[in-house]
């Protein structure tokens, strides 16, 4: 199961760029990492995927992104119910003749065509990675031109649990 | 209303407001409105000029770590601040608290590789704890008190605050911040729970075999007399690491002395068969440990470690206690009982006398020997000294001859070994340490480092007694060459100007040494000289450092100096 991580960190210049330094520098290796405006202003909140799969390296991985000064909070939520999506958009080749077809495919898929031109379509599908990887085979027979992935986003189901806060005693010891 | 003042000025206000004594640094184009305001503030805040910006941060970090305050170095851009990032990463390595200021372009310029524009935010971002670059000047002041907030809290390091020119010369109606630091995502642990406490006391009341490993944190938490509470009280043997040095005194029957690469051999071989690692603010770097797979596989550890992300990076621990170590111990030390060891202490006894017989303090030699030397520096200082060593041969034979009862008498180089780090830590030591003479040991490859900042020391007229170890190698590298390259002594022989000479060019005493009974008299007479003296000691080529952990190596697996009982009593 690779390694994600919910990281809050200040709106700031050059914070994303402390954050993909960091994994760059400490030799960890990001999958994906999606960042945006979060429920409270002033506040980034980032999605970040790691290929890390053993607990130590997870923890450090945390403990790590945690000392970071902009970072104000880090949940490893790897182990933890959550809702997963990422969003794609597919530019692929469809001409009269297959664009029926092509429109069959997402509609198994619920995606949408967002764009239609006369020897392409654009198709946005949203949800797990493996269901984003399944549509691209399919598709792929039809010539895929162009792909562009938002990465994973998550968000714990349920009660949303306290903050950090400060005390990573519990980080470094895996028990969040 | 309030009064106004430009950036530049309310740099120096803010560092007054710190408590600077005093800045190291070097002017130039970017932080010249900076310079300009320091005539406003002469006689309240003190400017050291440096010879080149390395030896600024050098200085910086050495008064850094004999005051446990923070140390300020300036620069302008570009290569003045670039010159920085030795000095810079020195410091982060080894976790000692300095603020680096640095002009930069004007704001509207930054971005367009104008003349001296270095991007020192991104430059240092891997070798800072944290940096700034102030865009706005009504983020000044703010930024400062933030930047020396954060260099000396938590486990401390160095800080680097950017500021473009226009914002130095753009004025404000200047109010001091004075509401209380409170950052969103910087809150350094404070102490150990309660089931952390019983489970590190579990295994502490249990051992039959515990060390304690005491690093550079027992020193920075100041908890020196935590630790010797706990080794007492619990009947528990101590060794340190190198930037651990003077967590206990050398002198204290606990206390086995260093561990590591070249540790004692009785440190290494109990660490080898505890059953019980308590390991005090250090990380388990690979100089102390060696080969990871065979470290110390019998026993628990306990690592109480003010930063998380060390705990479990190296070793896995089975206790990791993420907060302040003064604190923990505090926490722990009340429920510790004490245990009869005296199995494990006779273990370690017997360890002990059979490296005294190979002690090179027992050998003759035609030559001076870099040891024998050291000791003699030892005994002519009374063991009182505050001692800044460079990197190398020299400085692991400090580590061994010079005993440091007091904490706080060495400042040395340790995760960097940054060689050309004594002469310019010693003269910023020397802003602050009064009442100790202060000895630097630096050997011939390192002095010509940063030999500039001899202008510097006879500038400010630095109390430093600088030790040259004048072997004609890189001694350390050319030991490495014997023993693991053949001998092929690829680059290492270093020519060397005369020092005496070089001493009289600079303006100072200079001697030199070449016997064992010259040294003693040789010091009463830089000791009675007021102001920096140079003294070369020309010392055997061809000696190595012993016991030596190869790199990678298992810590049991040391390389012994030959038995003299056994051996031929040959140097090489």
């Amino acid at each position: 199961m690779k390694q994600t991580l919910i990281a809050l960190v200040e709106d700031k210049p050059g914070v994303l760029n402390r954050v993909a330094s960091l994994f760059r520098r400490r030799n960890f290796n990001i999958e994906s990492l999606a960042v945006g405006h979060s429920e409270v202003p002033g506040i980034s909140r980032m999605t970040i995927v790691t290929d890390e799969e053993e607990l130590l390296r997870r923890n450090i991985i945390k403990a790590n992104l945690f000392k970071m000064i902009n970072v104000i909070d880090v949940q490893d939520v790897t182990d933890q119910p959550c809702v997963l999506r990422e969003t794609a958009l597919i530019k692929v080749e469809a001409d009269a003749v297959t664009r029926g077809q092509v429109m069959d495919v997402v509609e198994m898929y619920r995606g949408r065509i967002v764009d239609v031109g006369t020897k392409t379509l654009i198709v946005e599908v949203t949800g797990e990675p493996e269901k984003i990887e399944s549509a691209i085979n399919v598709l792929t027979p039809f010539n895929v031109l162009e792909i562009m992935r938002t990465g994973k986003i998550a968000m714990t189901r349920g009660e949303v649990k306290a903050r950090t806060n400060g005390n990573s005693a519990s980080a470094a010891n895996g028990k969040h | 209303m309030a009064e106004m003042k430009t950036g530049a000025e309310i740099v120096w206000e803010c560092l007054l407001r710190e408590g600077v004594e005093v800045v190291f640094g070097y002017p130039g184009g970017a932080i010249l409105p900076t310079y300009d305001a320091l005539s406003k503030y002469k006689g309240r805040i003190k400017h050291v000029l440096v010879r080149h910006e390395q030896g600024a941060t050098h200085m910086a970090d050495g008064y850094a770590r004999a005051s446990g305050k923070v140390g300020v170095a300036m620069a302008t851009s570009g290569p003045g601040a670039t010159n920085m990032v030795t000095g810079i990463a020195t410091a982060m390595m080894d976790s000692s608290p300095i603020v680096c200021i640095t002009g930069q372009v004007p704001t509207g310029a930054i971005g367009g590789d104008a003349f001296q524009e270095t991007d020192m935010t991104g430059v240092t971002l891997p070798i800072t704890k944290h940096n700034y670059l102030v865009t706005h000047i009504e983020d000044l002041a703010q930024t400062i008190r933030e930047a020396f907030y954060i260099a000396r809290t938590g486990r401390p390091g160095p800080v680097l605050i950017d500021i473009p020119k226009d914002v130095q010369n753009a004025s404000i109606e200047f109010v001091y911040p004075t509401e209380p630091i409170d950052l969103l995502g910087y809150h350094p642990p404070a102490k150990a729970s309660d089931e952390h406490v019983a489970e590190a006391l579990a295994l502490i009341n249990s051992a039959e075999r515990p060390v304690i490993l005491a690093g550079h944190g027992v020193l920075i938490s100041g908890a020196m007399q935590e630790l010797r509470e706990l080794a007492e009280k619990g009947n528990i043997p101590v060794t340190t690491t190198l930037l651990g040095i003077g967590s206990l005194p050398a002198s204290h029957p606990m206390n086995m002395g260093m561990m590591g690469m070249h540790g004692g051999s009785w440190p290494n071989n109990a660490i080898q068969e505890a059953d019980l690692l308590i390991a005090c603010g250090m990380r388990f770097d690979d100089r102390v440990t060696g080969n990871l797979k065979t470290y110390s596989p019998k026993s628990k550890k306990i690592h109480i470690e003010i930063d998380a992300s060390e705990i479990n990076k190296n070793v896995k621990v089975d206790v990791g206690i993420n907060a302040d170590l003064g604190t923990v111990l505090r926490q722990i030390n009340p429920g510790v009982k004490r245990v009869d060891r005296s199995a494990w202490f006779g273990k370690i006894k017997d360890w002990e006398e059979d490296s005294n017989e190979r002690d090179i303090l027992q050998f003759e030699s035609p030559t001076l020997l870099a040891a024998q030397a050291i000791r003699k520096i030892w005994e002519g200082t009374n063991g009182a000294a505050f001692v800044v060593t460079d990197v190398g041969q020299h400085q692991m034979l400090e580590c061994q001859y010079y005993s440091h009862d007091d904490p706080f008498t060495l400042s040395t180089s340790g995760g960097a070994g940054t060689m050309g780090f004594s002469v310019p830590a010693a003269i910023g030591a020397s802003f602050h340490v009064k009442d100790r003479e202060i000895w630097v040991i630096v050997g011939d490859g390192c002095i010509q480092m940063t030999i500039m900042e001899l202008a510097t020391a006879v500038q400010e007229n630095a109390n430093i007694n600088i030790c040259i170890i004048n072997n004609g190698y890189l001694g350390m590298v050319r030991q490495w060459q014997q023993m693991f390259y053949e001998s092929r002594y690829m680059e290492t022989p270093i020519y060397s100007p005369d020092y005496v000479k070089l001493a009289e060019a600079y303006r100072m005493p200079g001697y030199r040494v070449e016997k064992l009974e010259e040294i003693l008299p040789t010091m009463r007479q830089a000791q009675e000289h007021k102001g920096p003296v140079l003294i070369e000691f020309v010392v055997e080529q061809f000696d190595n450092v012993y016991p030596m952990v190869p790199a990678g190596a298992d810590l049991h697996d040391m390389i012994r100096r030959p038995h003299p009982r056994f051996e031929n009593m040959e140097i090489v």
